[in-house]
């Protein structure tokens, strides 16, 4: 088989196996919560029969591993069970599916990453290889400490800074992000913009911070050397001679800082009120509501892994050494 | 006699040189350290100053409430009150404490299961390394706060529970840090020497492989005490980290942040949500630039060629 083909498999493996601990991981936390399960849901209210109901429903007097196969199984379709919030010691259930309740937010979240992609890897591309070409000028040493600095800065600070200059003083955006169903694209794109930009810029700096690097390193290589005393210009050995071998530490960059972008929805959604599934973790993380949780967790994790598989592909196929092989 | 007054060029070399003290060496580093590194320490040295000496500096305790509520800012009360009236000035104070005492101790512990593990793996290399990197890898999956976010629903959020799931978690990067750091050190032959003259692991993890790692892990220790106090700052401003009534700068930002809209009206008003956040992003920015300056200083981690 082809190295490339088979290095590719070999990770993709190592991927669903990952996959199948963490929702081990992830199912296996609710067992840890403590003291009564149907007591702590329902509240102290309730009947014996509607806590035996409950019990019975959840499926907890059947052994863990018949567990973990249903809600594996049942979660692979779509289907997360049914939220804990709304059903009360009474007995009447008016409890949503965890589906109904992640669908609609989902699509809101992917929206906002994907937009803040869009705006955020040109830019860091661009900001990393230009201060990699001029490096030590007086232009990296102020992209340096600028992005030290906005590096150190909570999400919550830019995102409130934004808030006060462009909707306090000068009210150029909305502050609060009121997304739903029947918002037209463009003013979806223009509620959004905030939000987005917050994000743009805290992942900017990480991204050209890491792409810089990258380039460096590879710059001190000798057959970039070669190139140099042989008469090559300085844009030409980096596009031409580095940033071929640097596509592989480039894609891990950029998949760990959308994967960075999947964490930082969570405090900038609370902070411009969107209605993202970051949102709605914190609030099920507030009232405990343990599927919803889980749901999300396990979103995040599999967005996380496929995010990092990507990357480590993107860097085996661009990777000259598996493309020729002898 | 006169011959001892002649100079001679062994004599200059054989000459018993006085050694520098620790303070002397450390203050040369210092002469020569950037600006950058002076602001940090600065910084450093008075967060830690005012989060000691909390109680003396306040003008009033930490959970203490006075009738006017929403007050602006004024000579009784500098940075005004908040919803409940309690002053702000003053918690910003303790906030440095809480917020600050809370992510070293996560940091410590974090860094204690880590580095711990992480030298056991990398001089055991059998299968206990092989399960504790597996087992990194696979609690490296789950992104890290949305893990504690997750544990946090579970395990109810007081101090303590905080402080230990952030440390657990976060001592999976110390540990590939550790690992990947002492893996080099492992191969040297005095490690072997030690081996063959019958130390336990204790004494190799001690006296033979940590002295060799420690500016590496220092470093290590100044960026991920950044990453653990964003992260406690984040959850406290999602309502499930720190909980009132102690004074965190996390929480203080939500609780004000409405104050934001009134900008356009009294501007000093607007800007007090934002100081605690500042106080955080300062604090981060001063860690960074010391260990910035620091990396550059012991490694080979220069970008000039």
């Amino acid at each position: 088989m082809h190295p490339v083909l088979s290095t590719v498999l070999q990770r993709m493996a190592l991927g669903v196996m990952t996959l199948f601990f963490v929702s081990l991981i992830i199912f296996s936390s609710i067992e840890f919560l403590p003291g009564d399960f149907g007591e702590a849901v329902l509240g102290q209210s309730a009947t014996e029969e509607t806590k035996a109901a409950f019990r019975k429903e959840l499926g907890l007097d059947e052994p863990a591993y018949i567990r973990y196969v249903k809600w594996a199984g049942s979660a692979l379709t779509g289907d997360f069970g049914t939220s804990f919030s709304g059903r009360g010691a009474s007995g009447v259930d008016r409890s949503r599916p965890v589906i109904e309740l992640v669908a609609p937010r989902l699509w809101n979240t992917f929206f906002l990453a994907g937009m803040t992609a869009l705006i955020a890897i040109p830019l860091a591309l661009f900001l990393g290889i230009t201060t990699a070409l001029y490096r030590n000028s007086a232009y990296d040493r102020i992209m340096n400490t600028t992005t030290l600095t906005t590096i150190s800065m909570p999400d919550f600070f830019v995102g409130y800074l934004l808030i006060l200059f462009l909707t306090s003083l000068y009210p150029v955006f909305p502050s609060l992000a009121n997304v739903d169903d029947t918002t037209e694209f463009w003013s979806r794109i223009y509620q959004s913009f905030l939000p987005a930009m917050t994000l743009t810029l805290v992942i900017v700096a990480y991204m050209m911070r890491m792409t810089r690097a990258a380039l460096i390193s590879l710059l001190a290589s000798p057959y970039i050397e070669m190139a140099r005393l042989k008469g090559v210009s300085k844009m030409d050995v980096i596009l031409k001679h580095a940033l071929p071998n640097a596509w592989g530490p480039i894609a891990t960059v950029i998949a760990f800082n959308l994967a960075y972008l999947v964490v930082g929805v969570v405090v900038v959604e609370i902070v411009f009120v969107y209605p993202g599934i970051g949102q709605l973790m914190v609030d099920s993380v507030t009232s405990r509501d343990i599927p919803v949780v889980q749901a999300c967790t396990l979103i995040f994790a599999v967005t996380y892994i496929i995010l990092n598989l990507i990357a480590d592909v993107v860097g085996i196929v661009t990777n000259p050494r598996l493309l020729h092989p002898r | 006699m006169t011959q001892k007054e002649t100079y001679s060029a062994t004599g200059e070399v054989g000459q018993v040189r006085m050694r520098r003290t620790i303070w002397q060496r450390m203050w040369i580093d210092l002469k020569n350290a950037p600006f950058s590194a002076w602001f940090g320490l600065c910084v450093v040295i008075t967060y830690c100053l005012v989060a000691l000496f909390a109680p003396l500096i306040a003008p009033y305790g930490e959970a203490q409430m006075f009738p006017s509520a929403y007050a602006s800012w004024s000579g009784e009360h500098w940075l005004g009150t908040d919803q409940i009236g309690r002053d702000i000035y003053t918690r910003l104070i303790y906030g440095a404490r809480n917020t600050v005492g809370i992510a070293l101790a996560t940091t410590f512990i974090s860094f204690v299961i880590g580095v711990s593990f992480g030298l056991i793996a990398a001089i055991n290399r059998r299968w206990l390394d092989q399960f504790l990197s597996r087992a990194v890898d696979v609690l490296m999956a789950i992104p890290g706060l949305i893990f504690t976010l997750m544990l946090l629903s579970i395990f109810g959020s007081t101090v303590w529970t905080l402080i230990v799931i952030i440390a657990v978690i976060d001592s999976t990067r110390v540990f590939r840090v550790t690992r990947a750091v002492s893996l080099n050190v492992v191969v040297m032959d005095y490690v072997e020497a030690a081996k063959l003259r019958g130390e336990g692991l204790g004494w190799i993890m001690r006296r033979e492989l940590l002295p060799n790692i420690l500016p590496p892990l220092v470093a290590e220790f100044g960026l991920r005490f950044c990453f653990v106090f964003l992260t406690i700052a984040a959850l406290s401003f999602l309502g499930v980290g720190i909980q009132p009534p102690a004074a965190d700068w996390g929480s203080m930002v939500r609780e004000n942040a409405s104050f934001i809209q009134y900008a356009p009206y009294d501007l000093t008003v607007a800007i007090t949500p934002l100081l605690p956040a500042a106080a955080i992003a300062l604090l981060t920015v001063g860690v960074n630039f010391i260990v910035d300056w620091f990396l550059h200083k012991t490694s080979g981690l220069r970008d000039e060629h």
